[in-house]
């Protein structure tokens, strides 16, 4: 095959993921009602907040004539602040996202992707700035969701485990964590920790496989990573299980805490369930700490 | 070789191995099962977590248990496991093989035949030269010691006779023998003479061993008719047990088929050997019987032919004193009727009414003048076999009948008046009977001192007159004459019926005399005087199976023989004809009886029953790769492999494999059911699935039109396999011709050409009339050629203008299928089929033409999809839908020519049938 022709091939191979994923995550998107993004006080904005009597140091332009002059004080009209929030995004791309028990099941990194898109397009209608860690400063606009799609699309060389990347989030910014969290929690203790240092709040999604939750594993089995760096072997797999579910149920309380202490919302969510119910949670997590 | 419980192993030191056993139980719970490698992202909280116990999940039991089975299958069937082992003790030796080979062997002689080929099997292994001898059929010289495989060699041939051994001969046999020998005696199980002498003589030479069968041995006496009913007699040699035997009567039904006319059934009390039956049967069935036989007992002694004596004549007496009022013992015919009553079934009536019935024989007593439509009609029931017997008397004394030229319905010419002597007018003394000639039908006859003819009626000395008296008078005048008539006789009795001109009617000699006319039935079986000098030829003989052959040419039998010869090689049971009657020589005896062999004690006596040894190896061996395969999939099902769907798929692939062959049959049932159900047109798989495809969705829309537009009512067309698939379901077959496809193999080709000349029908069409004519300018042409070379084809010729396809339903002159070509060929009229004066076609050829072929691709232009629609295109715009519409018509023409035949072609007489009715 001639380098063109693949290039081609490949090209349209990454073009074609992108709209479906646009579609869907719009689809997903227009499922919830978008409300209001002011911020319950006078600053830069469209929508009327109040007016109030012009004091010294006012613009004279500032002043509301109209208003104005049915008295005999001067006032200001202030309209509603309405700075957009930037909200980063991290999608775990390790490799242990790609795991599906079932084949009518998705992976995860495909729900996380779907649910990252989904929520990028709410917040890009809403006015908000939107950005990943690789794209950059957070900007608002279709043209960033598609920047988003394209940077969803797994590359090469991936861990085994991810950890969120907090370089480059805005201080006070908003963030959404999607992965498994099954990997080291150390790294990512600290990756929270230093955001939160930087007063970043936002919503840890927790996505799991349903086989992840039963373990109904017996007999003799190797357990492997998806990168298969990390082995476990045991002689009897039922016996593992109450543990390694203790575990999870660790690792989830772990999580959980942290984001109590941190001020951020956990959600742990399932591939089984639907996505909407995932994305509604994140709508809600990201609209309560405004 | 070790034995252990009745089974014996060939390498016993194997069986050390099962020690091993509970080693391998321990090592198997030990050895944990491979692991599975599964990925699976939650491992890392895994890590660092210790298993409970050292070792893996126990190995159940069960499973322990099947692996350890199949381990012990396998170790006991490589050690040769052998069922039913023979004790091989190794005879030497010369072996004689004795075998009665009588009627009472037939039986079970399958199991007889194979008892003995396993005694010269093992005699072959051993070596030992064999003598093999059948008593009722005992070799001249010394014994014929062979090797056992040149006797095995000639055991086909050797049949049981329906007769029992002499013991006379055997006994000189037994005693001629020398040498030293074992003996194998394959005993028929019936007590007979010297059988014991026998036995001595033989356990003189060496040791001797006796075979016998435990099947009861019945036999059937012949059947006797007394007091109106048959009386049969079943008998067995063993009288222990109760039993029942159905005994079934043969005989020819009026279409003159053999058939079961009566059952009866036969019951046996423990401990008598006989059981007596009575049959009451109408005269017309019981006439008819040919042989009874007791159901299910294949031997000649189970057979019963019936005789002449079963059977009753029918007998019709006219005398012309009717209107005598006169003593009764004056009557012309008391003394025929006294004498027949018991024996035969008398006729009364007027002659018309009486030859209606066709009687056996008529007796006509002092009857002078028959009218000459009377004389015509027992002319020619004479002449069709009837006996007419007559008596002479004053009225035929006195007539004119017969005087000048010899009435056809008398022997003899008359003299006139007739002769009286030894009365009180005349000289003389009344008459005697000369000694009957060895011509005469009473030869053999003794006459009794006290008969005397006063009278007689005198016949013409004629140049034949000698050929025709078959008794006379001391002075040699005819008594009874008699001459043939076409088929039949008139026989006349010069003396009168009564006692009038003679005392013969008073004389047991007058009965006989009648018997041996056939006038009257033997009552019971005749002795020797009574057939003394008769030669008797026989026509049916019976075998020791109790099958009925014909006798051939063999040569006949003195009368004394019969009756009194035991039955044997030169006398074979059967039926034997004689003049006028025929006779039943049966194997059973009115009087014979079976009983059972009692050997003395001592005697080594074996059933007939090869216990075969049967190596159980390979058994054990499939027992153990079960196991291996249950354990197989229980591991998978352990280990977690085998669960959800790709469990369930695995494990009906192992059932679908189990149930492969049951199914087999019901698949064959199904298809036949499928294909006989209605009427279905089938095609030839092809294996191009396109074509095959093609030719299903054309023959639906061939069906579909059929069924619209006729009434033939197709169900859904089959799919058929030329090399598993029944044929002859099918009225017709469309055969595709691809280049690809196989040939068939020769058994489809055997199956093929039966299903041509039993009247089906191919349709070949090689589909590429478009680009080639017919013959092999094309692959598919060339590819015909070779399919159709073994195929049993007439000669063909392009379908001609008047051939019955071009008007079976449509009338047609072309053929269209997809293309349109006329090179369609059928089977050749004959040359001789000529087109007649006045018909619009030639009188062809009255069956079905075997073969279509043409390459129009019919089915393509029938083919219709599953919604209706049609498949290909024909042709452009309405001149293809035309020819579209002929293809169908085409199609409809050949399916009606499939089934009606040359109806149509018959019906070019229609309006000839017309006009001969007068319509």
């Amino acid at each position: 095959m001639s380098q063109a022709a693949s290039i081609r091939s490949r090209a349209e191979g990454l073009a074609n993921a992108l709209p479906p994923l646009m579609a869907e995550a719009e689809h997903l998107a227009a499922t919830v009602m978008l409300g209001a993004h002011g911020r319950r006080r006078a600053g830069m904005g469209d929508e009327f907040w109040q007016y109030r009597p012009a004091m010294p140091g006012d613009e004279a332009r500032s002043i509301d004539w109209r208003r104005s002059a049915r008295s005999d004080g001067h006032f200001v009209r202030e309209k509603e602040w309405q700075a957009a929030q930037a909200v980063s995004l991290w999608v775990d791309d390790a490799q242990s996202m790609d795991f599906s028990s079932d084949k009518n099941l998705p992976t995860k990194s495909e729900r996380a992707n779907l649910l990252a898109m989904a929520a990028a397009i709410l917040l890009v209608r809403g006015g908000e700035r939107v950005g990943m860690a690789q794209l950059g400063p957070p900007r608002s606009g279709e043209l960033q969701l598609i920047r988003i799609a394209g940077a969803l699309t797994p590359g090469s060389d991936r861990p085994d485990f991810g950890v969120p990347v907090v370089r480059g989030m805005q201080s006070h910014s908003r963030a959404l964590f999607l992965s498994d969290f099954l990997g080291d929690f150390a790294p990512f203790s600290a990756q929270m920790t230093k955001a939160a240092d930087r007063g970043v709040k936002g919503a840890i999604v927790q996505i799991l496989d349903p086989q992840e939750e039963e373990f109904p594993f017996r007999g003799r089995t190797i357990f492997q990573s998806m990168g298969r760096s990390i082995s476990h072997e045991t002689l009897k797999a039922s016996e593992l299980r109450d543990r390694y579910l203790h575990r999870l149920a660790e690792r989830k309380d772990a999580l959980s805490d942290l984001a109590k202490r941190t001020g951020w919302s956990f959600h742990c969510h399932h591939t089984s369930a639907t996505a909407q119910s995932a994305l509604l949670w994140i709508y809600g997590a990201l609209g309560r700490s405004n | 070789m070790f034995t252990l419980l009745g089974i014996a192993f060939t390498t016993p030191w194997l069986l050390l191995g099962l020690v091993a056993l509970p080693i391998l139980w321990i090592l198997l719970r030990a050895v944990p099962p491979a692991p599975i490698r599964r990925l699976f992202p939650g491992v890392a909280l895994l890590l660092g977590l210790q298993d409970d116990e050292s070792h893996t999940d126990k190995t159940p039991w069960w499973l322990l248990l099947i692996r350890t089975l199949a381990i012990a299958a396998i170790i006991i069937g490589f050690a040769g496991p052998v069922l039913n082992p023979k004790d091989t003790s190794p005879a030497t030796g010369p072996l004689l093989i004795l075998t009665d080979a009588s009627w009472a062997s037939a039986r079970d002689w399958p199991q007889r035949i194979g008892r003995i080929e396993a005694a010269l099997a093992e005699a072959g292994r051993t070596a030992r030269p064999v003598a093999l001898i059948s008593l009722s059929e005992l070799p001249a010289g010394g014994l014929p010691f062979q090797t056992a495989d040149t006797w095995r060699s000639r055991l086909p041939g050797f049949q049981p006779h329906p007769w029992a051994p002499d013991p006379g001969a055997l006994q000189e046999w037994a005693g001629g023998l020398e040498g030293t020998f074992d003996t194998f005696w394959f005993s028929d199980g019936l007590a007979r003479d010297g059988r014991l002498k026998m036995l001595a003589s033989l356990e003189a030479r060496g040791n001797v061993k006796v075979f016998e069968s435990p099947r009861p041995v019945f036999g059937l006496r012949p059947a006797r008719f007394e007091d109106g009913t048959i009386r049969l007699t079943a008998v067995r040699a063993r009288t222990e047990a109760q039993d029942v035997q159905e005994i079934r009567a043969f005989g020819l039904d009026p279409a003159g088929i053999e058939r079961e006319l009566v059952t009866a059934r036969a019951e046996f009390d423990a401990g008598s050997g006989l059981s007596e039956v009575e049959l009451s049967v109408p005269a017309e069935l019981r006439n008819r019987i040919s042989r009874f036989a007791i159901r299910g007992v294949r031997s000649a002694g189970a057979i019963s032919l019936t005789d002449d004596s079963l059977k009753r004549r029918e007998v019709a007496l006219i005398s012309a004193g009717d209107a005598r009022e006169a003593l009764e013992l004056l009557s012309p015919t008391h003394y025929l009727e006294q004498a027949l009553q018991p024996t035969a079934d008398l006729i009364d009536g007027t002659l018309h009414d009486i030859l209606l019935a066709n009687p056996d024989a008529i007796i006509l007593a002092d009857v002078a003048t028959l009218s000459p439509a009377e004389a015509e009609a027992i002319t020619t029931w004479v002449d069709d076999g009837g006996l007419l017997v007559r008596f002479a008397g004053p009225r035929l004394a006195a007539s004119d009948v017969s005087r000048d030229t010899e009435d056809i319905l008398m022997p003899v010419r008359l003299r006139a008046g007739g002769r009286r002597v030894g009365g009180a007018m005349s000289w003389g003394e009344p008459k005697s009977l000369r000694r009957f000639q060895e011509t005469s039908p009473f030869f053999g006859l003794t006459i009794p001192d006290d008969v005397r003819v006063s009278a007689q009626v005198m016949a013409q000395p004629d140049p034949n007159l000698s050929g025709r008296v078959i008794a006379s008078l001391t002075d040699g005048t005819p008594l009874v004459t008699r001459k043939n008539l076409g088929q039949g006789q008139v026989v006349l009795f010069h003396v009168t019926a009564n006692a009038d001109w003679s005392t013969l009617p008073l004389s047991g000699l007058f009965v006989q005399m009648l018997e041996r006319l056939a006038i009257s039935t033997r009552p019971a079986r005749p002795d020797a005087a009574d057939l003394a000098g008769t030669i008797w030829v026989p026509t049916d003989l019976l075998d020791a199976f109790g099958e009925v052959q014909d006798a051939g040419t063999m040569a006949g039998i003195a009368g004394e023989e019969l009756v009194a010869g035991q039955i044997s090689a030169q006398l074979p049971p059967g039926l034997y004809a004689g003049e006028d009657r025929r006779l039943a020589l049966n194997v059973i005896g009115a009087e014979d009886a079976l009983g059972p062999v009692v050997w003395p004690v001592g005697t080594r006596v074996e059933g007939m029953n090869v216990a075969r040894e049967t190596l159980l190896k390979g058994f054990l061996l499939c027992a153990a790769l079960a196991f291996l395969a249950i354990d197989l999939l229980a591991s998978l099902w352990l280990s977690g492999r085998l669960s959800g769907r790709q469990g369930l798929s695995v494990a009906s692939v192992f059932v679908v494999a189990l149930m492969v062959a049951p199914r087999a049959d019901a698949q064959s049932d199904e298809f036949a059911l499928n294909a006989t159900s209605e009427v279905v047109l089938a095609y030839i798989i092809t294996g191009d699935s396109k074509v095959d495809d093609t030719s299903l969705a054309g023959l639906r829309g061939l069906s579909d039109a059929l069924f619209a537009r006729t009434s033939i009512e197709p169900a859904e067309p089959m799919a058929i396999n030329l090399e598993t698939d029944e044929l002859s379901f099918f009225p017709m077959l469309y055969w595709p011709v691809t280049p690809e496809q196989p040939l068939p193999s020769l058994e489809a080709y055997v199956r093929l050409n039966r299903y041509l000349r039993t009247g089906g029908m191919i349709v070949f069409d090689t589909r590429d009339a478009n680009i080639a004519r017919f013959g092999t300018s094309s692959p598919n042409g060339r590819k015909l050629q070779k399919l159709a070379r073994p195929l049993d084809i007439p000669p063909l010729e392009p379908i001609p203008n008047d051939h019955v396809l071009t008007r079976t339903f449509y009338l047609l002159q072309d053929f269209p299928g997809r293309f349109l070509s006329r090179d369609v060929w059928v089977q050749a009229a004959p040359p001789d089929a000529e087109l007649l004066e006045g018909m619009p076609f030639r009188n062809l050829n009255d069956n079905v033409t075997p073969v279509v072929i043409g390459g129009n691709d019919w089915a393509g232009a029938w083919a219709v999809g599953r919604t209706g629609n049609m498949l290909f295109p024909v042709g452009r715009g309405v001149a293809g839908e035309r020819q579209r519409e002929i293809a169908y018509r085409f199609g409809v023409n050949l399916v009606m020519h499939v089934l009606t035949g040359n109806y149509k072609s018959d019906q070019v007489h229609v309006p000839a049938l017309l006009e001969r009715l007068g319509q």
